[in-house]
């Protein structure tokens, strides 16, 4: 999106709502809509990828020492990774606690 | 320019059509009584006589989004349905619009279910009238031939990008046999360009299509939409002219008869106007001074062209073939009314329903409705809608 959502006027939408812009799903963060989020217990990972896997966001990423950890600005909080995770190193906190 | 005169049944010059305007994709499931229109096109692929990919689908939900895949890689698509297929299509009907994909469709209007019938009236169009397609009705075998052709050349035009169904009045179109002038090839290839789409699908120019919208951007496209039905007109009507130019055929969104100096007129959608032709021509030996008008282009509707053939009238007899259960009357009734309503110079409407699920209607049951509808109008009884010989 050249510009915010909110702000594009109808003039300016391609015919069909079609999206020419690459990759522009990136500029939506949903991180917002979380009510949990996912905590990882790095000592505990085996960088196994799974997680990675699963995340229906694509929102796992790859930290510098080789762990996995979800990028808080798109994680939703569904959950899944923690559910997965074939070690139980991954816990969901409320964001409100 | 050669052009050659036949007689034959009309779904199967309007198959030849889909096959001169060189279709790239067929997809359909047959359904009385578009059939023979499909049957025809399997055929001539079969054939080998053109090379297109004519696919068999499993329903009419299948057929459509066969329809919207090939529309969306920038292939000429071509489908047909009727009644309950057209119910069944419906979802994906709507997003073909949605997403602007190019594509005609030969719409055999038949009665929806229940009870189940499988004769014609216009009770199936009316359920996707507000889908956001180009609406074209057709009176007769030409026009059903020619229009395809038109039908394309509007569709895929770049500035609108839109599905357009024609709408054919199931059996009393699609099978009878009727005299229909084939164009030559050269003059469908003079008229029709390749279709050129700016957004087609392609991995040298990748675009998202049919994406999820947030509230935040759906009226915004839902406007776009308004936009693009409501501008396509002009490019219609340059469309027809151009047809008209070549071939001697022209076609208007509205057309009238005997109109100019009639106190009543009586409006007519689809095949039903030759019929009211017939009978105006007697009434006006008789004396009454009657006319018919024919709306063509439905959606979007030529508020313009259409006020200016009825303003000034006494009265129209608006003949619909479909009810709004509990509603204000027929939906062309109702959209006529709505278009005039606070006009200066608008006239009343008398509704009549008739010819639901193929009831014959007769010239003489014309004559009735006509001078009948003329009598309620100096009455003054223009209110809701008359079913149009009920029993009881």
């Amino acid at each position: 999106m050249a510009k915010p959502m909110e702000k594009i006027t109808w003039q300016e939408l391609e015919a069909g709502s079609v999206v020419t812009e690459i990759g522009n799903a990136r500029q939506y963060e949903t991180g917002s809509w979380r009510s949990e989020r996912p905590v990882v217990e790095a000592k505990q990972c085996i960088k196994c990828g799974v997680c990675w896997l699963f995340c229906p966001d694509s929102c796992i990423v790859k930290a510098p020492d080789g762990h996995f950890e979800a990028d808080l600005t798109y994680c939703k909080g569904c959950g899944i990774c923690a559910k997965e995770c074939p070690v139980g190193c991954i816990t969901m906190i409320s964001e409100e606690g | 320019m050669a052009t050659q005169r036949k007689g034959i049944e009309v779904s199967i010059a309007m198959a030849d059509a889909v096959a001169q305007a060189n279709v790239d994709v067929i997809a359909a499931y047959p359904i009385t009584p578009q059939t023979h229109i499909v049957e025809h096109l399997s055929e001539i692929v079969a054939n080998g006589e053109l090379d297109a990919e004519y696919v068999p689908v499993e329903s009419e939900h299948s057929a459509m989004s066969v329809c919207c895949g090939s529309s969306a890689v920038g292939a000429r698509t071509f489908t047909s349905t009727s009644s309950q297929g057209l119910a069944l299509m419906a979802e994906i009907f709507y997003i073909a619009a949605s997403m602007r994909l190019p594509m005609v469709m030969a719409l055999a209007n038949r009665s929806l279910s229940g009870p189940l019938s499988i004769w014609n009236d216009h009770t199936d169009t009316m359920m996707v009238r507000d889908a956001g397609w180009i609406h074209i009705f057709v009176e007769n075998g030409q026009e059903c031939y020619d229009n395809v052709f038109c039908g394309f050349r509007i569709s895929e035009d770049p500035d609108i990008m839109l599905p357009l169904a024609i709408n054919l009045d199931g059996f009393i179109l699609t099978h009878m046999i009727e005299p229909v002038i084939y164009e030559d090839n050269e003059t469908i290839r003079k008229y029709l360009p390749d279709v050129r789409m700016k957004n087609a699908l392609h991995p040298d120019n990748p675009v998202s299509m049919g994406c999820f919208a947030m509230p935040e951007i759906y009226t915004e496209a839902q406007m776009s939409r308004e936009h693009g039905v409501r501008n396509s007109y002009p490019t219609i009507v340059k469309a027809w002219q151009e047809w008209g130019d070549l071939t001697g055929r022209y076609y208007k969104p509205v057309e009238t008869y005997r109109a100019d100096d009639a106190d009543y007129c009586i409006v007519t959608m689809g095949s039903y106007g030759e019929t009211a032709m017939e009978v105006v021509d007697a009434l006006r030996e008789e004396g009454e001074k009657v006319g018919v008008v024919k709306i063509r282009l439905w959606r979007p509707f030529p508020f313009d062209d259409f006020r200016k053939a009825v303003l000034g009238k006494k009265s129209l007899i608006v003949i619909d073939r479909a009810i709004s259960f509990g509603g204000p009357g027929g939906p062309v009734a109702s959209e006529l009314r709505s278009a005039l309503y606070g006009k200066p110079g608008a006239p009343t409407i008398v509704n009549y329903v008739a010819g639901l699920a193929g009831r014959d209607v007769s010239r003489n049951d014309f004559k009735n409705i006509i001078l009948e509808g003329k009598a309620k109008a100096e009455k003054g009884e223009t209110d809701g809608f008359t079913l149009y010989g009920l029993r009881g």
